[in-house]
Protein backbone atom coordinates (compact mmCIF):
# COMPACT_ATOMS: atom_id res chain seq x y z
CA UNK A 1 0.00 0.00 0.00
CA UNK A 2 1.02 3.47 -0.95
CA UNK A 3 0.74 6.59 1.60
CA UNK A 4 -0.39 8.87 -1.41
CA UNK A 5 -3.25 8.46 -4.10
CA UNK A 6 -4.84 10.08 -6.73
CA UNK A 7 -8.14 8.88 -5.49
CA UNK A 8 -9.44 7.44 -2.45
CA UNK A 9 -12.96 6.15 -2.32
CA UNK A 10 -14.76 5.82 1.27
CA UNK A 11 -16.77 2.85 1.49
CA UNK A 12 -17.29 -0.14 -1.01
CA UNK A 13 -21.09 -0.09 -1.82
CA UNK A 14 -22.41 -0.02 -5.40
CA UNK A 15 -21.79 3.78 -5.68
CA UNK A 16 -18.28 3.43 -4.27
CA UNK A 17 -17.29 0.38 -6.44
CA UNK A 18 -18.62 2.17 -9.47
CA UNK A 19 -16.55 5.44 -8.59
CA UNK A 20 -13.62 3.76 -8.00
CA UNK A 21 -13.79 1.37 -11.39
CA UNK A 22 -14.40 4.56 -13.86
CA UNK A 23 -11.89 6.41 -12.24
CA UNK A 24 -9.18 3.48 -12.19
CA UNK A 25 -9.86 3.02 -15.73
CA UNK A 26 -8.70 5.76 -16.84
CA UNK A 27 -5.42 4.74 -15.70
CA UNK A 28 -5.07 6.48 -11.99
CA UNK A 29 -3.96 5.29 -8.92
CA UNK A 30 -7.29 4.18 -6.51
CA UNK A 31 -7.56 3.37 -2.98
CA UNK A 32 -10.87 2.24 -1.57
CA UNK A 33 -11.88 1.89 2.14
CA UNK A 34 -14.29 -0.04 3.76
CA UNK A 35 -14.77 0.35 7.50
CA UNK A 36 -16.59 -3.22 7.61
CA UNK A 37 -14.56 -6.89 7.45
CA UNK A 38 -16.51 -7.43 4.21
CA UNK A 39 -17.77 -5.69 1.30
CA UNK A 40 -21.23 -6.12 0.64
CA UNK A 41 -22.20 -7.20 4.61
CA UNK A 42 -24.32 -6.28 6.45
CA UNK A 43 -26.79 -5.77 3.52
CA UNK A 44 -29.48 -2.57 4.60
CA UNK A 45 -31.72 -2.96 1.25
CA UNK A 46 -34.74 -4.30 0.13
CA UNK A 47 -32.70 -5.47 -2.89
CA UNK A 48 -35.00 -4.77 -6.04
CA UNK A 49 -33.79 -3.28 -9.18
CA UNK A 50 -34.06 -2.71 -12.47
CA UNK A 51 -33.16 -4.58 -15.28
CA UNK A 52 -31.52 -1.85 -16.78
CA UNK A 53 -30.45 -0.12 -13.75
CA UNK A 54 -28.24 -3.41 -13.23
CA UNK A 55 -26.73 -3.68 -17.04
CA UNK A 56 -25.69 -0.26 -17.29
CA UNK A 57 -22.80 -1.41 -15.42
CA UNK A 58 -22.45 -5.02 -14.64
CA UNK A 59 -23.85 -8.29 -17.06
CA UNK A 60 -26.71 -10.03 -15.80
CA UNK A 61 -25.39 -13.16 -13.68
CA UNK A 62 -27.67 -15.58 -11.76
CA UNK A 63 -24.93 -16.07 -8.77
CA UNK A 64 -26.57 -12.43 -7.17
CA UNK A 65 -29.93 -12.76 -8.59
CA UNK A 66 -32.63 -13.87 -6.31
CA UNK A 67 -35.71 -13.45 -7.70
CA UNK A 68 -36.70 -12.44 -12.13
CA UNK A 69 -39.40 -9.62 -11.25
CA UNK A 70 -42.53 -9.87 -13.69
CA UNK A 71 -45.00 -8.42 -11.92
CA UNK A 72 -45.96 -5.24 -9.19
CA UNK A 73 -48.86 -6.01 -6.70
CA UNK A 74 -50.01 -2.92 -5.96
CA UNK A 75 -52.21 -3.46 -2.11
CA UNK A 76 -55.04 -0.69 -1.33
CA UNK A 77 -56.22 -0.34 2.91
CA UNK A 78 -59.30 -2.24 1.72
CA UNK A 79 -57.45 -5.38 0.27
CA UNK A 80 -57.89 -4.41 -3.43
CA UNK A 81 -54.83 -5.67 -5.25
CA UNK A 82 -54.05 -3.74 -8.59
CA UNK A 83 -51.32 -5.80 -10.99
CA UNK A 84 -48.94 -4.42 -13.46
CA UNK A 85 -47.05 -6.81 -15.51
CA UNK A 86 -44.02 -6.21 -16.92
CA UNK A 87 -41.56 -7.93 -18.94
CA UNK A 88 -38.00 -8.59 -17.94
CA UNK A 89 -38.60 -5.79 -15.70
CA UNK A 90 -35.83 -6.36 -12.86
CA UNK A 91 -34.13 -8.61 -9.98
CA UNK A 92 -34.31 -9.04 -6.30
CA UNK A 93 -30.85 -9.17 -5.83
CA UNK A 94 -28.67 -11.32 -3.03
CA UNK A 95 -25.98 -7.63 -2.30
CA UNK A 96 -23.84 -9.59 -0.71
CA UNK A 97 -22.45 -11.41 -3.69
CA UNK A 98 -23.56 -8.27 -5.82
CA UNK A 99 -21.66 -5.82 -3.75
CA UNK A 100 -18.50 -8.43 -4.09
CA UNK A 101 -19.38 -9.00 -7.60
CA UNK A 102 -18.75 -4.74 -8.61
CA UNK A 103 -16.34 -4.53 -5.73
CA UNK A 104 -14.33 -6.87 -8.12
CA UNK A 105 -14.63 -5.40 -11.23
CA UNK A 106 -13.15 -2.04 -9.65
CA UNK A 107 -10.24 -4.07 -8.16
CA UNK A 108 -9.97 -5.61 -12.01
CA UNK A 109 -9.66 -2.07 -13.40
CA UNK A 110 -6.69 -1.14 -11.04
CA UNK A 111 -8.25 -0.24 -7.90
CA UNK A 112 -6.69 -1.31 -4.00
CA UNK A 113 -9.31 -2.31 -1.47
CA UNK A 114 -8.79 -2.07 2.07
CA UNK A 115 -11.50 -3.55 4.60
CA UNK A 116 -11.67 -2.53 8.44
CA UNK A 117 -10.36 0.34 7.77
CA UNK A 118 -12.48 2.74 9.89
CA UNK A 119 -12.02 6.84 7.67
CA UNK A 120 -12.81 8.92 11.17
CA UNK A 121 -11.57 12.58 9.76
CA UNK A 122 -10.29 14.33 7.07
CA UNK A 123 -6.59 16.17 6.09
CA UNK A 124 -6.93 19.59 4.88
CA UNK A 125 -4.46 21.44 3.21
CA UNK A 126 -4.83 25.02 1.80
CA UNK A 127 -8.66 24.73 2.28
CA UNK A 128 -8.74 21.52 0.21
CA UNK A 129 -9.76 18.36 0.93
CA UNK A 130 -5.61 16.28 0.64
CA UNK A 131 -6.42 12.90 2.36
CA UNK A 132 -8.28 11.03 5.17
CA UNK A 133 -7.37 9.90 8.78
CA UNK A 134 -8.29 6.42 9.70
CA UNK A 135 -7.98 3.53 11.89
CA UNK A 136 -7.03 0.74 10.68
CA UNK A 137 -7.31 -2.28 13.16
CA UNK A 138 -7.09 0.04 16.68
CA UNK A 139 -4.12 1.95 14.95
CA UNK A 140 -4.09 5.80 13.75
CA UNK A 141 -3.47 5.83 10.16
CA UNK A 142 -3.40 8.45 7.47
CA UNK A 143 -3.01 8.40 3.49
CA UNK A 144 -2.88 11.20 1.36
CA UNK A 145 -5.00 11.77 -2.04
CA UNK A 146 -5.28 14.66 -4.40
CA UNK A 147 -9.51 13.48 -4.42
CA UNK A 148 -11.95 11.69 -2.09
CA UNK A 149 -15.31 10.30 -2.84
CA UNK A 150 -17.48 9.97 -0.41
CA UNK A 151 -19.58 6.90 -0.68
CA UNK A 152 -19.95 6.69 2.78
CA UNK A 153 -23.87 5.88 2.69
CA UNK A 154 -26.85 7.19 4.70
CA UNK A 155 -24.37 8.69 8.33
CA UNK A 156 -22.69 10.81 5.44
CA UNK A 157 -19.94 12.16 7.97
CA UNK A 158 -17.53 12.90 5.15
CA UNK A 159 -19.48 15.41 3.23
CA UNK A 160 -19.80 17.28 6.22
CA UNK A 161 -16.43 17.34 7.53
CA UNK A 162 -15.01 18.83 4.51
CA UNK A 163 -17.98 21.68 4.82
CA UNK A 164 -21.04 20.32 2.80
CA UNK A 165 -24.40 20.90 4.53
CA UNK A 166 -25.19 16.64 4.31
CA UNK A 167 -27.67 15.86 7.29
CA UNK A 168 -31.40 15.11 6.34
CA UNK A 169 -34.34 16.75 7.90
CA UNK A 170 -36.13 13.74 9.80
CA UNK A 171 -39.06 13.91 8.40
CA UNK A 172 -37.27 12.95 4.34
CA UNK A 173 -35.69 10.22 6.19
CA UNK A 174 -37.33 7.05 5.53
CA UNK A 175 -36.71 4.80 8.93
CA UNK A 176 -36.78 1.43 7.58
CA UNK A 177 -37.02 -1.90 9.43
CA UNK A 178 -36.96 -5.46 7.01
CA UNK A 179 -37.00 -8.98 7.87
CA UNK A 180 -35.68 -11.85 5.37
CA UNK A 181 -38.19 -14.69 6.54
CA UNK A 182 -38.32 -18.37 4.55
CA UNK A 183 -41.58 -20.21 4.67
CA UNK A 184 -42.96 -16.81 2.50
CA UNK A 185 -45.56 -18.30 0.05
CA UNK A 186 -46.11 -15.48 -2.46
CA UNK A 187 -45.33 -15.49 -6.19
CA UNK A 188 -41.73 -15.57 -6.57
CA UNK A 189 -41.79 -13.39 -9.25
CA UNK A 190 -43.89 -10.78 -7.85
CA UNK A 191 -42.99 -7.27 -6.12
CA UNK A 192 -45.81 -6.75 -3.58
CA UNK A 193 -46.32 -3.31 -2.05
CA UNK A 194 -48.90 -2.28 0.74
CA UNK A 195 -49.93 1.29 0.99
CA UNK A 196 -52.31 2.97 3.92
CA UNK A 197 -52.03 3.95 7.72
CA UNK A 198 -52.02 0.32 8.76
CA UNK A 199 -48.76 -0.79 6.88
CA UNK A 200 -46.77 2.36 6.04
CA UNK A 201 -48.39 5.59 6.91
CA UNK A 202 -46.17 8.34 4.26
CA UNK A 203 -44.04 5.17 3.18
CA UNK A 204 -44.98 1.96 1.99
CA UNK A 205 -44.52 -1.70 2.75
CA UNK A 206 -42.86 -4.59 0.70
CA UNK A 207 -42.39 -8.20 0.05
CA UNK A 208 -40.07 -8.90 -2.41
CA UNK A 209 -39.75 -12.77 -3.33
CA UNK A 210 -35.93 -13.86 -2.62
CA UNK A 211 -36.67 -17.93 -4.14
CA UNK A 212 -37.07 -20.87 -2.17
CA UNK A 213 -40.03 -19.38 -0.52
CA UNK A 214 -38.15 -16.97 1.21
CA UNK A 215 -38.90 -12.58 1.05
CA UNK A 216 -37.73 -9.53 2.14
CA UNK A 217 -40.23 -8.15 4.07
CA UNK A 218 -40.13 -4.62 5.45
CA UNK A 219 -41.16 -1.01 5.45
CA UNK A 220 -40.57 2.79 5.39
CA UNK A 221 -42.02 5.27 7.05
CA UNK A 222 -40.95 9.02 7.55
CA UNK A 223 -39.26 10.18 10.91
CA UNK A 224 -42.05 12.17 11.50
CA UNK A 225 -44.18 8.86 11.61
CA UNK A 226 -41.25 7.62 13.38
CA UNK A 227 -41.70 10.21 16.24
CA UNK A 228 -44.79 8.17 17.11
CA UNK A 229 -44.63 4.90 16.18
CA UNK A 230 -41.61 3.08 15.08
CA UNK A 231 -40.80 1.01 11.99
CA UNK A 232 -40.09 -1.56 14.14
CA UNK A 233 -43.99 -2.03 15.57
CA UNK A 234 -45.36 -1.28 12.32
CA UNK A 235 -42.67 -4.63 10.91
CA UNK A 236 -44.22 -6.58 14.24
CA UNK A 237 -47.74 -6.41 13.53
CA UNK A 238 -47.73 -7.49 9.87
CA UNK A 239 -45.68 -10.42 10.83
CA UNK A 240 -47.64 -11.30 13.80
CA UNK A 241 -51.11 -10.76 11.56
CA UNK A 242 -49.45 -12.78 8.49
CA UNK A 243 -47.15 -14.62 8.92
CA UNK A 244 -46.85 -15.37 13.09
CA UNK A 245 -44.89 -18.63 12.23
CA UNK A 246 -42.25 -17.77 9.45
CA UNK A 247 -38.65 -18.33 10.84
CA UNK A 248 -36.83 -15.13 10.45
CA UNK A 249 -33.62 -15.71 8.56
CA UNK A 250 -32.04 -12.23 9.05
CA UNK A 251 -33.64 -8.60 10.61
CA UNK A 252 -32.33 -5.44 9.57
CA UNK A 253 -33.21 -1.59 10.38
CA UNK A 254 -32.12 1.14 8.09
CA UNK A 255 -32.42 5.10 7.12
CA UNK A 256 -33.50 5.90 3.54
CA UNK A 257 -32.62 9.67 2.68
CA UNK A 258 -35.44 10.11 0.18
CA UNK A 259 -35.67 13.87 -0.59
CA UNK A 260 -33.66 15.75 -3.88
CA UNK A 261 -30.60 15.58 -4.06
CA UNK A 262 -27.96 17.66 -2.10
CA UNK A 263 -27.74 21.62 -2.85
CA UNK A 264 -23.87 20.63 -3.32
CA UNK A 265 -21.99 16.94 -3.65
CA UNK A 266 -18.20 18.56 -4.54
CA UNK A 267 -16.23 21.37 -3.52
CA UNK A 268 -12.50 21.13 -3.57
CA UNK A 269 -10.99 17.46 -3.03
CA UNK A 270 -14.30 16.09 -2.46
CA UNK A 271 -16.82 14.30 -4.14
CA UNK A 272 -20.18 12.68 -2.86
CA UNK A 273 -21.31 9.89 -4.33
CA UNK A 274 -24.68 7.39 -3.43
CA UNK A 275 -26.63 7.43 -0.50
CA UNK A 276 -24.10 10.00 0.95
CA UNK A 277 -24.72 12.38 -1.44
CA UNK A 278 -28.51 11.96 -1.31
CA UNK A 279 -29.11 10.15 -4.84
CA UNK A 280 -31.50 7.99 -3.90
CA UNK A 281 -34.95 8.30 -6.00
CA UNK A 282 -37.38 9.85 -3.58
CA UNK A 283 -40.22 8.35 -5.22
CA UNK A 284 -39.16 4.71 -4.90
CA UNK A 285 -36.72 5.00 -2.11
CA UNK A 286 -34.18 2.76 -4.87
CA UNK A 287 -30.64 3.73 -4.68
CA UNK A 288 -28.70 1.00 -6.02
CA UNK A 289 -29.29 1.73 -9.68
CA UNK A 290 -28.81 5.98 -9.09
CA UNK A 291 -26.03 5.17 -6.93
CA UNK A 292 -24.36 3.61 -9.23
CA UNK A 293 -25.07 6.39 -12.03
CA UNK A 294 -24.01 9.29 -9.72
CA UNK A 295 -20.50 6.65 -8.91
CA UNK A 296 -19.99 6.37 -12.84
CA UNK A 297 -19.98 10.33 -13.24
CA UNK A 298 -18.08 11.19 -10.28
CA UNK A 299 -15.25 8.53 -10.87
CA UNK A 300 -15.11 9.52 -14.64
CA UNK A 301 -14.99 13.19 -13.36
CA UNK A 302 -12.43 12.58 -11.05
CA UNK A 303 -9.77 10.37 -13.19
CA UNK A 304 -10.08 13.12 -15.88
CA UNK A 305 -9.43 15.83 -13.23
CA UNK A 306 -6.21 14.03 -12.62
CA UNK A 307 -5.20 13.21 -15.82
CA UNK A 308 -5.96 17.14 -17.47
CA UNK A 309 -4.21 18.16 -14.12
CA UNK A 310 -7.21 20.26 -13.09
CA UNK A 311 -8.38 20.20 -10.01
CA UNK A 312 -11.47 22.50 -10.49
CA UNK A 313 -13.04 19.63 -12.52
CA UNK A 314 -14.12 18.20 -9.70
CA UNK A 315 -16.93 21.07 -9.74
CA UNK A 316 -18.76 20.23 -12.67
CA UNK A 317 -19.95 16.82 -10.82
CA UNK A 318 -22.99 18.62 -9.71
CA UNK A 319 -24.10 20.17 -13.08
CA UNK A 320 -23.42 16.46 -14.68
CA UNK A 321 -25.22 15.00 -11.92
CA UNK A 322 -28.51 17.16 -12.13
CA UNK A 323 -28.69 17.06 -16.02
CA UNK A 324 -28.40 12.97 -15.61
CA UNK A 325 -30.94 12.37 -12.68
CA UNK A 326 -30.53 15.18 -10.02
CA UNK A 327 -33.78 16.75 -11.73
CA UNK A 328 -35.82 14.19 -12.92
CA UNK A 329 -35.77 13.23 -8.62
CA UNK A 330 -36.91 16.53 -8.21
CA UNK A 331 -39.80 15.43 -10.02
CA UNK A 332 -40.42 12.30 -8.10
CA UNK A 333 -39.68 14.17 -5.04
CA UNK A 334 -43.04 16.34 -5.38
CA UNK A 335 -44.66 13.33 -6.62
CA UNK A 336 -43.70 11.27 -3.77
CA UNK A 337 -45.46 14.11 -1.20
CA UNK A 338 -48.69 13.97 -3.50
CA UNK A 339 -48.61 10.41 -3.75
CA UNK A 340 -47.54 9.11 0.08
CA UNK A 341 -50.06 11.73 1.80
CA UNK A 342 -53.05 9.99 -0.06
CA UNK A 343 -55.80 8.84 2.47
CA UNK A 344 -56.53 5.34 2.29
CA UNK A 345 -60.29 6.32 0.70
CA UNK A 346 -58.07 7.57 -1.68
CA UNK A 347 -55.44 4.58 -2.29
CA UNK A 348 -58.58 2.12 -2.15
CA UNK A 349 -60.92 4.76 -4.85
CA UNK A 350 -57.55 4.21 -7.20
CA UNK A 351 -57.25 0.28 -7.05
CA UNK A 352 -60.76 -0.20 -8.03
CA UNK A 353 -60.92 1.97 -11.20
CA UNK A 354 -57.55 0.88 -12.20
CA UNK A 355 -59.09 -2.98 -11.82
CA UNK A 356 -61.83 -1.45 -14.32
CA UNK A 357 -59.13 -1.14 -16.92
CA UNK A 358 -58.67 -3.96 -19.60
CA UNK A 359 -56.47 -6.15 -18.38
CA UNK A 360 -53.63 -5.48 -21.24
CA UNK A 361 -54.03 -1.78 -20.78
CA UNK A 362 -52.48 -1.91 -16.96
CA UNK A 363 -48.97 -0.13 -16.94
CA UNK A 364 -47.55 2.03 -14.02
CA UNK A 365 -48.09 5.00 -16.37
CA UNK A 366 -51.89 3.93 -16.66
CA UNK A 367 -52.05 3.65 -12.71
CA UNK A 368 -50.41 7.23 -12.25
CA UNK A 369 -52.92 8.51 -14.29
CA UNK A 370 -55.83 6.44 -12.23
CA UNK A 371 -54.03 8.49 -9.32
CA UNK A 372 -54.48 11.46 -11.42
CA UNK A 373 -58.42 11.50 -11.38
CA UNK A 374 -58.00 11.50 -7.32
CA UNK A 375 -55.75 14.55 -7.35
CA UNK A 376 -55.44 16.37 -10.51
CA UNK A 377 -52.72 18.76 -9.18
CA UNK A 378 -50.58 16.04 -9.98
CA UNK A 379 -51.04 15.95 -13.48
CA UNK A 380 -48.00 18.48 -14.14
CA UNK A 381 -45.56 16.40 -12.21
CA UNK A 382 -46.35 13.26 -13.63
CA UNK A 383 -46.73 14.75 -16.83
CA UNK A 384 -43.22 15.64 -16.61
CA UNK A 385 -42.27 11.91 -15.80
CA UNK A 386 -43.39 10.95 -19.22
CA UNK A 387 -42.37 13.63 -21.08
CA UNK A 388 -38.65 13.80 -19.70
CA UNK B 1 -22.41 20.73 26.37
CA UNK B 2 -26.21 20.00 27.40
CA UNK B 3 -26.87 17.97 29.93
CA UNK B 4 -29.39 17.02 32.83
CA UNK B 5 -29.16 20.55 35.11
CA UNK B 6 -29.13 18.46 37.87
CA UNK B 7 -27.48 15.30 37.68
CA UNK B 8 -25.13 16.80 34.69
CA UNK B 9 -25.56 13.32 32.78
CA UNK B 10 -25.95 12.96 29.24
CA UNK B 11 -29.80 12.58 28.41
CA UNK B 12 -30.36 10.46 25.08
CA UNK B 13 -29.25 6.71 25.61
CA UNK B 14 -28.34 4.40 22.97
CA UNK B 15 -29.51 0.87 23.92
CA UNK B 16 -26.10 -0.04 22.38
CA UNK B 17 -26.33 -3.95 22.54
CA UNK B 18 -29.97 -3.84 20.93
CA UNK B 19 -28.49 -1.52 17.94
CA UNK B 20 -28.23 -2.21 14.51
CA UNK B 21 -25.09 -0.27 13.80
CA UNK B 22 -27.60 1.05 10.30
CA UNK B 23 -26.21 4.85 10.47
CA UNK B 24 -29.89 5.71 10.53
CA UNK B 25 -29.57 8.30 13.59
CA UNK B 26 -26.04 9.27 11.96
CA UNK B 27 -27.24 10.59 8.96
CA UNK B 28 -29.93 12.84 10.80
CA UNK B 29 -27.63 13.91 13.48
CA UNK B 30 -27.62 17.68 12.76
CA UNK B 31 -24.41 17.78 14.83
CA UNK B 32 -22.43 14.86 13.71
CA UNK B 33 -22.34 13.69 17.65
CA UNK B 34 -22.83 10.36 16.90
CA UNK B 35 -19.94 8.13 15.79
CA UNK B 36 -20.38 4.93 14.18
CA UNK B 37 -18.01 2.16 13.30
CA UNK B 38 -18.48 -0.85 12.33
CA UNK B 39 -20.27 -2.74 15.80
CA UNK B 40 -19.52 0.08 17.82
CA UNK B 41 -21.46 2.86 18.44
CA UNK B 42 -21.64 6.34 21.05
CA UNK B 43 -22.70 9.50 21.49
CA UNK B 44 -19.78 12.62 20.86
CA UNK B 45 -21.07 14.12 24.42
CA UNK B 46 -19.08 17.82 23.70
CA UNK B 47 -21.45 17.71 20.41
CA UNK B 48 -24.84 16.58 21.87
CA UNK B 49 -27.58 18.86 22.16
CA UNK B 50 -30.05 16.50 23.44
CA UNK B 51 -32.33 17.46 20.02
CA UNK B 52 -34.09 14.05 20.07
CA UNK B 53 -33.95 13.73 16.34
CA UNK B 54 -32.60 10.50 16.66
CA UNK B 55 -34.71 9.44 19.18
CA UNK B 56 -37.82 9.57 16.29
CA UNK B 57 -36.40 8.56 14.06
CA UNK B 58 -34.28 5.02 14.83
CA UNK B 59 -36.68 2.49 13.19
CA UNK B 60 -35.77 -0.27 15.65
CA UNK B 61 -36.67 2.24 19.05
CA UNK B 62 -32.96 1.55 20.52
CA UNK B 63 -32.12 5.40 21.22
CA UNK B 64 -33.79 6.79 24.14
CA UNK B 65 -34.34 10.21 25.86
CA UNK B 66 -34.13 10.05 29.77
CA UNK B 67 -34.88 12.76 31.78
CA UNK B 68 -33.15 12.00 34.60
CA UNK B 69 -29.56 11.95 32.25
CA UNK B 70 -27.97 8.53 32.28
CA UNK B 71 -23.77 7.92 33.17
CA UNK B 72 -21.74 6.68 29.77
Amino acid sequence: MKTNYDIIVVGAGPAGSIAARYAAEQGVSVLILEKDRDVGYPVRCGEAISKAGVEEFIPSDEKWIAAHIEKFSLNSPDGTEAIVEFEDAGYVLERRIFDYALAKTAANAGAEILTRAYVNGLIIEDNKVAGVKYEYRGEPKEVKAKIVIGADGVESRIGRWAGLKTFVHFRDMECCAQVTAAQINLDPNTLYFYFGEEYAPGGYFWAFPKGMNTANIGLGVSGMVGKQRSALSYLNNFMTKRYPDAPVLTSIAGGVPSTVTLEKISAPGIMLVGDAARQVNPLSGGGIASGMIGGSIAGRIAGESIKLNKPDHVLTYDKAWHDRLGKRHETFERIKNGIYNFSDDKFNKIAHSFNKVPKDKRSLGRLFTTALINQPSLLVDIAKVFVI
Amino acid sequence: MYRQAKTGKLMIEILRDKCDFCGCCVGICPEDAIELKEAEIYIIDARCTNCSKCVWSCPIEVIKFNREGVLV
